[in-house]
């Protein structure tokens, strides 16, 4: 295994155009600038196409475009970015089209910061733009994972026809942490539906307009039945140090991070807490997460936002009057010492 | 002597059976058939890829008998961009309308054009919203009544109308804009004869070509078909001048 140090942008860079990525659309914004100028050296040499787009919607679009056409196709934003590119991933899910988005979150409402946050869960959780649908949605907490995952990312859109969202954040996209990158041969799998030319077959069309009485209806079921079967098959989530617990504390990303060592220090001081971290927010572990709060009598919730996976953990969690939340909006990062405060106070 | 039978007139194999949605003295009938007609000609069925706009022409993916994708309102010209750069020896070519195209597509189309992105873009010019039932468009005349204008357009409100050849014209990245109509049929066959250079342009990899067509809204407009071909012929063609805006390729 070849080791090498990276940043994040460029970790998900890497994981993209060895996942088989020939197209990359962006726009800058911080905090992931490093992204499209990375990929506008890195995506001509390995053969693949980089267009700086005029706006983020263009951005999304083009990508929506290389899919129709087969291509593996990715687009990189921050906060704001990805609300402008919601238009393009609604009409990519409701084509079946797959594509990777790689949100690096920073700090809103608005323009907000340009400092790591997780405010974007329900956005990226609950669909995000108009329509009923959702998106596979997978939160890294080191740059090793922001590669693994933007490689996952592509399998797991194309093994779906959907688009799916990596959720990292500021921090993330900066930070930089030795990679083990992977070798070998990668086998694309084959897209029968794409748009190529009709030659030598019957004309295809792509499309998420059903105008006729009922035929909507029975798509958005046919999609239901789809992200069933994702909920079913693709829940990813880690444990630590949850067997002999008395407390759990659930938390994902660069916040678990900050949690399993404040989980550490709490050991230290003899309290006994383990930590859940979902990988997919969605889908959400919910049943796992289940089991493993029936051990405990009490449940921390911590998040760099005011508190919204923990709407999740509350859907997940029997008696909600247990579940305790310790949040830090709008760009601020806890320290390991903030959150055992918290794990103390409870 | 013998006697061979042939066809002289019959439906394009680009086109499909579908019945269109279209109304009666519709443009968009006409255009499309040009379309299928130059596809079929130039023999490219097989290898080209329709982008449909958000609009009255929205099923055209129902009409054409090629492979065409939807996009979202006004992002043709993008998504063409992702397919054409991913399959650059397809031909690529988007059918907007005019507030696909002037008005919620306006930056997709300039950034298109200024890439010099190798498609074709058919660009029909009714001014007006007509799926929407009537509203202005960014090419409604001054002084032409919609139901958001119902007095008229009034410039000081409401503003100018966009000359999308004459703005596409001042981007180095063009090859070839014309500016045509359809409301005689030499006028139709004028039409016929620049599409069929716009993707000629195309397959000869010449840069990003555009064909802006006048064409009518009877319905809308609240005329007869021959009422709405007079209004183009009179009304539209004054404040839209057809002719050729900009040919790369005749340049020496």
């Amino acid at each position: 295994m070849k080791k090498v140090i990276l940043s994040g942008c460029k970790a998900s860079a890497e994981g993209a155009i060895r996942a088989g990525c020939s197209f990359y659309a962006g726009y800058p914004i911080t905090p992931q600038n490093r992204f499209p100028e990375y990929m506008s050296e890195r995506m001509p040499e390995s053969g693949g196409v980089f267009i700086q787009a005029e706006s983020e919607v263009s951005a999304i679009n083009m990508v929506f475009g290389a899919a129709v056409a087969g291509a593996r196709a990715m687009t990189s934003s921050s906060s704001p970015g990805i609300s402008l590119k919601q238009e393009g991933i609604s009409y990519l899910a409701g084509c079946e089209l797959p594509a990777v988005i790689v949100n690096m979150n920073r700090g809103g409402p608005g323009l907000g910061d340009v400092t790591p946050s997780q405010s974007d869960y329900f956005q990226s959780t609950r669909g995000g733009g108009h329509g009923d649908y959702r998106t596979i949605t997978l939160a890294p907490w080191s740059v090793q994972e922001v590669y693994d995952f933007t490689y996952l990312a592509f399998d797991l859109a194309d093994k779906y026809r959907n688009p799916v969202l990596v959720l990292a954040d500021g921090m993330l996209a900066q930070m930089m942490e030795p990679v083990e990158l992977l070798t070998g041969k990668k086998r694309l799998p084959g897209k029968k539906w794409a748009l190529t030319g009709c030659r030598g077959r019957k004309a295809h069309s792509i499309k998420s307009l059903f105008l006729a009485p009922g035929v909507l209806e029975t798509h958005n079921w046919k999609l239901a039945r789809k992200y069933q079967r994702i909920s079913e098959r693709e829940q990813i989530y880690n444990t630590y140090m949850c067997s002999d617990m008395d407390l759990l504390v659930v938390s994902f990303g660069t916040c678990a991070r900050i949690t399993l060592e404040a989980i550490r220090m709490a050991r230290e001081k003899g309290i006994k807490a383990g930590l859940f971290r979902p990988v997919s927010l969605w889908p959400y572990p919910l049943e796992p997460l289940r089991n493993m709060a029936e051990k405990v009598r009490k449940i921390l919730v911590v998040e760099m936002n005011c508190g919204q996976m923990l709407d999740d953990v509350k859907i997940a969690v029997k008696n909600t009057s247990r579940i305790f939340f310790y949040g830090r909006p709008g760009g601020g990062v806890p320290t390991p010492e903030e959150i055992l405060k918290e794990i103390k106070r409870i | 002597m013998e006697k061979e039978l042939r066809y002289i007139y019959r439906k394009p194999e680009s086109m499909t059976d579908d019945i269109t949605i279209y109304c009666p003295g519709c443009g968009h009938g006409i255009i499309q058939r040009l379309v299928a007609e130059v596809i079929d000609e130039l023999g490219i069925r097989g290898k080209t890829i329709g982008i449909a706009p958000v609009g009255c022409a929205v099923l055209a993916y129902d009409y054409f008998n090629f492979d065409v994708t939807e996009a979202a309102h006004g992002r043709p010209p993008a998504v063409a961009t992702g397919i054409k750069r991913s399959l650059p020896d397809r031909i690529v070519f988007t059918y907007q309308g005019d507030g696909d195209l002037a008005a919620i597509g306006t930056a997709e189309i300039i950034h298109a054009a200024a890439r010099g992105e190798n498609i074709t873009v058919v660009f029909v010019n009714n001014g007006i919203y007509g799926m929407t039932k009537g509203q202005m468009a960014p090419t409604t005349l001054p002084g032409q009544r919609t139901t958001t204008t119902t007095k008229g357009r009034d410039i000081a409100i409401h503003g100018f109308p966009l000359k999308v050849c004459e703005l596409l014209a001042t981007i180095d990245g063009t090859a070839y804009l014309e500016r045509t109509k359809i409301d005689s049929v030499q006028d139709v066959m004028k039409t016929k004869q620049a599409i069929k250079k716009a993707f000629t342009y195309q397959m000869e990899n010449k840069g990003f070509s555009l064909v802006e067509i006048l064409s009518n809204c009877p319905t809308n407009w609240k005329m007869s078909p021959s009422q709405s071909f007079e209004w183009i012929r009179t009304k539209m063609a004054a404040y839209f001048p057809v002719g050729v805006y900009k040919d790369r390729g005749a340049d020496k």
